[in-house]
């Protein structure tokens, strides 16, 4: 398979043609490309939203939009970023595609299931976006209670049912990625020969099926009490409002990890392949991913510490904060040690992987600071929060998720894209996430709260800077879209494993057939073993003046 | 899958078990037992709970890992009840409204 040259079979790209058959599709790879095509369309209203919020805060006078409309752009940006963009992204897009491959499967144990997951995620994103003609939605992608379930004069329903009704997609996706890793790993496939970017979704989907149904449950109550009054979160009538914030912190806090621990599994993953080294300390790795996913469970209520939470809650709530530093600590300080005096390659995957590793640092570490109390009540609701969160979700999230959509492009399209262009849009992204979120930072330091469209002038140069910032970064990732939706026409045909790298996936064929494998792999050979990985391979030109890849 | 075959007959007895305990719960609701209103409620729904998890779900004759995941869903919900009444119980504490 190593000869990039081989007679090609038809892949799973091909036949069946037509809408109908990818609407109906059992492949976990189409499904896989229909979520990439949705959280892209999902992305770009979400960026949309933010762009105008960036675009009021150029002035302090408030300016540009009227402040209700300014609560309303703030809280879909969030809802959509969070709930049909960062949420699925690794797991249903990369996740879906490359679990089965990677261990040796020819699809996920439930294929009905995993495409009825779409579908419920279509119709829960179509049924809150409603709300943008139905009167929009202020709550802030919190929904905290009693705003959300007796004051605001928004279509609050239709967003909690829409959530709702996600929700469910997430619980099918894990729940596929469950029994999948458990009943479906080629021979030879054991746990500890893994990858770990399986360990991590593996971890991810025990927080979809054990936090996803109680914000499903909260977010209908915030609907019942809207609906129906039944006194649960308004104190007028029995209810108490931070019983609303356990309940949605229950699982929003896991759900940041459900963001970050799949971006985690896809460095894991570029670490390996850029150092062309065994990953330091595998079944630490391995393990954190379930140390990060069960202790991430039992922090939520450092986002009450100034709620009317109970002081000693606070301080159990802190502590336990502290502990869930430590596994997150254990990743980064492996990945460091894997590069270390590795044979790194300056391939594009590289720079994700060195954009990630700063920014999820930076992330990781304000959020010590907000984890502790006295700090805490200084900081909360500031600035400081929105960099921290976005430092995490955007600069660990979204940055793995782009590294590893650029180090699988090849094996999910068959054709590579303009190298110099990826290593151009990483930077742009780098720098331009920076511009934009390190001035938060500064300006939550120095007391600017969240969520309001004036500010006073003394913060402008630093808002300026921040919207300076979001253009660059927007920059970035138009770029990418450009050269990878190109490179689906004119880019060089992909080889089997353009970057040498080590598992199941990449002795397939670029673009895999429709079932994977023609015969059950047998998998001698522990993961991210690169002292007998193969080299690299060159790309095939579209057309023999193509310059190749290299 | 080394689990048994349930029979029809005990899917029969479940169901009516079930039919029995939903009668109990509308007739106990008339009545006033003071402070055992709640726990009662709660025996009820936790045995109906139970019922249908053991026989109707088959957990009860089914592999450790389907019982390990069973149990897990119920210490997750410990997690939420105990770490959040580490919240309510402690309120008063301080004898300062909101610590």
């Amino acid at each position: 398979m190593n000869d990039a040259t081989v007679h090609q079979e038809p892949s799973y790209l091909g036949a069946p043609y037509g809408l109908a058959a990818w609407l109906l599709t059992k492949d976990h790879k189409r499904i896989a490309i229909l979520y990439l095509i949705s959280i892209t369309i999902f992305f770009a209203i979400g960026a949309g939203f933010a762009a105008t919020i960036r675009a009021e805060l150029v002035t302090p006078q408030g300016d540009l939009v009227t402040a209700d409309l300014y609560n309303k752009l703030f809280t879909l940006h969030g809802v959509v970023m969070i709930f049909f963009f960062l949420i699925p992204s690794i797991p249903a897009v990369l996740g879906n595609f490359f679990i089965p491959i990677m261990i040796g499967a020819k699809d996920l144990a439930f294929p009905r299931i995993n495409l009825l997951s779409w579908y419920i995620y279509v119709i829960g994103a179509v049924i809150t976006l409603s709300v943008v003609i139905s009167g929009g939605l202020d709550t802030g992608w919190t929904f905290y209670a009693p705003f959300s379930s007796i004051s605001s004069n928004t279509d609050v329903t239709t967003a909690a049912v829409g959530v709702f009704i996600t929700g469910f997609s997430s619980i099918l996706t894990g729940f596929n990625f469950i029994v999948t890793v458990h009943r479906m790993r080629a021979p030879g496939m054991t746990w500890f020969r893994l990858p770990l970017f399986v360990w991590a979704n593996y971890a991810t989907s025990l927080i979809f099926i054990l936090g996803t149904p109680v914000v499903a449950i909260t977010v209908l109550l915030v609907a019942a009490e809207r609906g129906l009054h039944l006194g649960i979160f308004d104190p007028r009538i029995g209810g108490d409002p931070v019983l609303f914030q356990h309940l949605f912190w229950f699982y929003s806090h896991p759900a940041v990890y459900i963001m970050i621990l799949p971006g985690m599994g896809v460095i894991s993953e570029l670490v390996a392949n850029v150092s062309r080294k065994q990953i330091f300390g595998y079944s630490f790795v391995a393990f954190s991913s379930i140390a990060i996913a069960i202790i991430g469970f039992l922090v939520w209520g450092h986002h009450m510490f100034v709620s009317s939470q109970s002081i000693y809650a606070g301080l159990v709530f802190s502590i336990i904060t502290m502990l869930v530093a430590v596994p997150s600590a254990v990743k980064t300080f492996n990945w460091t040690a894997t590069m270390y005096r590795g044979s790194i390659t300056w391939d594009s995957p590289l720079f994700w992987v060195l954009g990630f590793m700063g920014l999820f640092l930076v992330g990781g570490l304000t959020g010590l600071f907000l984890g502790t109390m006295g700090l805490d009540v200084h900081l909360h609701d500031t600035y400081f929060v929105v960099a921290h969160f976005h430092y995490i979700m955007v600069g660990g999230g979204v940055t793995a998720f782009l590294g590893g959509l650029h180090f699988y492009w090849p094996k999910m399209t068959g054709r590579m894209y303009s190298e110099p262009l990826a290593k151009v849009s990483a930077m742009l992204v780098f720098f331009g996430f920076n511009l934009t979120f390190f001035p938060q930072f500064i300006l939550g330091y120095m007391g600017m709260p969240r969520r309001y469209h004036a500010y006073p002038p003394e913060f402008q140069v630093l808002n300026v800077m921040s919207t300076g910032g979001a253009m660059v970064l927007g920059t970035g990732y138009f770029l990418i879209l450009i050269y990878l939706l190109y490179s689906l026409f004119k880019g060089p045909k992909a080889p089997a494993n353009p970057w040498g790298a080590t598992g199941l996936e990449w002795q397939l064929q670029s673009p895999p057939i429709t079932h994977n494998f023609h015969e059950i792999p047998v998998v001698t050979e522990e993961a991210y073993d690169y002292l007998h990985a193969p080299a690299p391979q060159l790309a095939i030109p579209a057309s023999p003046r193509e310059v190749t890849h290299e | 899958m080394s689990h048994q075959v349930p029979s029809i007959r005990m899917y029969v007895s479940v169901f009516l078990a079930l039919l029995l305990f939903t009668a109990t719960t509308v007739w106990v609701a008339g009545l006033d037992l003071g402070a055992l209103n709640t726990p009662v409620a709660l025996g009820i729904a936790i045995t109906k709970g139970s019922l249908v998890i053991l026989f109707f779900m088959g957990v009860r004759h089914n592999t450790p890992l389907t019982k390990t995941v069973a149990i897990s869903g119920f210490l997750w919900l410990l997690i939420l009840f105990s770490l959040g009444m580490n919240d309510y119980l402690t309120r008063g504490w301080l004898g300062i409204a909101g610590r």
